[in-house]
């Protein structure tokens, strides 16, 4: 493991009574730096805190947040739960699908943008909305849509995941 | 409505993110009280006497549930669920990001009653921003000497860890959510033993709604007895409800409980023009439907349980007459399908027949057997799982099959959906 991995991982360990609780923290952290979680990640994470390297796929496969498959350099997810349904999100998936020319949990051939259907946001009072690498966009129509992803294409990614 | 806001007052036109215009606002007052003049007791008593009821859903008074704790001499933890993820709620999310130091002067002073040696808050993984201004805070907090050692020179000292979800609501559920904390796949626990006795790390532990822990301070600072008064005598107290879907105003509304479900969509800014109410989930995706004949019930725990639904969270969702009740109800079970942790048959087969079911009918591809299913599945599914989310899934669905069954009828007869789509609404 690099130093500043390990450096990283007991620093997180020791915040917490016990050493597991830091795993999956330090998975988000190597999320961040590597774009999703690698399998090394996963090897890494469970020497660290003292579990199989199976114990820790089983826990990291179990968070929507995580991705154990490459994602792109922009991530989104639009929220697809009943509040966001009765504002015109089925009419925004269609067109953000056709938009990018990928389904649910695809990401586009030259690795840049991945779409998926997530479930409520918490931004009802917003609908329909979504979160692009995390910072929500609400009340999102097809026009907007394309203003953002105008926006997104001209600037430089925030990591999609961000540890903290 | 001549209500003045206790825990949403400034939102919008205040930085109460500011340590500074939090403590002009009267920010800081309570803890000061406690921690220089009150016992840890008599902070526990007040709350008892206030009658305040747990703000995350399931409504249970707040100072039985900090007396329940064991005085054997273990560690104590207090954590904050900050996992909002019912579906149409949408509180806490404002709470935490827009007034942090109230939430963490509802951490410091609960922690004090209940003599917590640790204080988490579990962030939905989603809450990137509001998380962030909430390490700001916590970091004020700590410099002011709010939060850390011998607390505004009492000797009360607790630390206050953030924790960040990734991506479970199920993790909301308590007993999840402590083993999500330690480390492991956010599985529900069986109770008893109940996390009093044994929660994190198998230490007592309390587990506190955002909303819930920003009336403490409130309590304190202006007594048990102000609070009880607001409100029905056994469901007392304001509470913000999440008005979204099919009103003028959706938003975050702080009312006193016991105004009617007429009333606050009112205050939403009613419906759109010329349409009517067909549905109505007053308490979350978990709760069963109220309908337009119900507007004059109260919005309280006990008035809602008595129609056989809920308060729950206080996620408000308001459907109008171009709203398919199958479609609502297939989003709905689909998002329980989805986020089924697995371990109970019920839940993790249930839920996903279901959605199966609900989405050939919608596709105009349903079949009597179907309905039939749909009709005689509540009783296998509801009250056969370990926690709340299995049994979930059915009262919406079960509530709006009672009252429309022949628009479910009428999808298999037609082979497809009779209403149009409205078209996207967005004001």
């Amino acid at each position: 493991m690099n130093p500043e991995r390990e450096r990283r991982g007991r620093e997180l360990i020791a915040k917490y009574p016990r050493a597991q609780s830091a795993l999956v923290p330090f998975l988000q952290y190597c999320q961040e730096q590597d774009g999703y979680v690698t399998g090394e990640a996963i090897d890494e994470a469970a020497q660290l805190v003292g579990i199989t390297p199976s114990e820790a796929e089983s826990i990291a496969s179990f968070y929507s947040l995580l991705f154990t498959q490459p994602v792109g350099k922009h991530v989104i997810q639009v929220c697809r739960t009943l509040s966001c349904m009765l504002r015109g999100a089925a009419d925004l998936q269609r067109h953000i699908k056709g938009r990018l020319g990928i389904g649910h949990l695809e990401t586009t051939p030259d690795g840049e943008f991945t779409y998926e259907e997530v479930e409520c946001l918490a931004a009802c009072d917003k609908a329909p909305c979504l979160q692009h690498n995390l910072a929500f966009e609400y009340s999102v129509t097809p026009e907007k849509f394309d203003r953002l992803l105008e926006r997104w294409r001209s600037e430089e990614p925030a990591p999609a995941f961000p540890a903290e | 409505m001549d209500f003045e806001p206790v825990i949403t007052k400034g939102i919008g036109q205040l930085d109460l993110a500011d340590i500074d215009v939090y403590r002009r606002q009267g920010g800081w007052s309570a803890l000061e009280r406690a921690l220089t003049g009150m016992t840890p007791e008599q902070v526990v008593n007040e709350i008892s006497a206030s009658n305040l009821r747990g703000r995350g859903g399931a409504g249970f008074p707040t100072g039985k549930k900090w007396s329940f704790l064991p005085k054997d001499g273990r560690p104590r933890y207090l954590i904050c669920n900050c996992d909002e993820a019912e579906p149409g709620t949408f509180k806490d999310r404002m709470l935490l990001g827009e007034t942090p130091f109230q939430l963490i002067e509802g951490l410091v002073l609960s922690g004090y009653a209940i003599n917590a040696a640790q204080i988490f808050i579990y962030i939905r993984g989603e809450f990137l921003h509001g998380s962030r201004t909430f390490r700001q805070a916590l970091a004020a907090a700590y410099e002011r000497g709010y939060v850390g050692k011998r607390i505004l020179g009492s000797g009360y000292s607790v630390d206050i860890l953030v924790h960040r979800g990734a991506g479970a609501y199920i993790c909301g559920e308590e007993t999840a959510m402590l083993e999500s904390i330690e480390g492991k796949r956010g599985e529900p626990r069986l109770k008893p033993p109940f996390p009093a006795i044994a929660g994190l790390y198998g230490m007592p532990t309390v587990v506190n709604n955002v909303e819930t822990l920003c009336f403490v301070p409130h309590i304190i600072n202006r007594g048990a007895r102000w609070f009880a008064a607001i409100g029905p005598e056994k469901s007392p107290g304001p509470k913000i409800m999440s008005v979204s879907g099919h009103v003028h105003k959706p938003g975050n509304y702080e009312v006193p409980l016991g105004i009617s479900a007429g009333e606050l969509i009112e205050l939403a800014g009613g419906l759109f023009p010329g349409r009517r109410i067909k549905a109505i989930q007053p308490g979350g995706g978990s709760s069963a439907a109220i309908f337009a004949e119900d507007l004059a019930t109260s919005i309280d725990f006990d008035s809602l349980a008595a129609k056989k639904t809920m308060l729950g969270s206080g996620g408000f969702v308001v459907m109008d007459d171009t709203t398919c009740m199958v479609r609502a109800a297939y989003s709905l079970v689909r998002f329980f399908e989805h986020e089924s942790c697995g371990q109970c048959t019920p839940c993790r087969e249930g839920g996903q027949w279901i959605a199966r079911m609900l989405g050939r009918l919608e596709a105009g591809e349903g079949t009597q057997t179907d309905l039939r299913v749909l009709e005689t599945i509540n009783t296998t599914i509801t009250g056969t799982n370990l926690c709340p989310l299995g049994d979930s899934i059915m009262p919406f669905l079960a509530s709006v099959l009672g009252r429309y069954p022949d628009e479910f009828g009428r999808h298999i007869s037609l082979a497809g959906c009779p209403l149009r789509e409205p078209e996207p609404a967005i004001a």
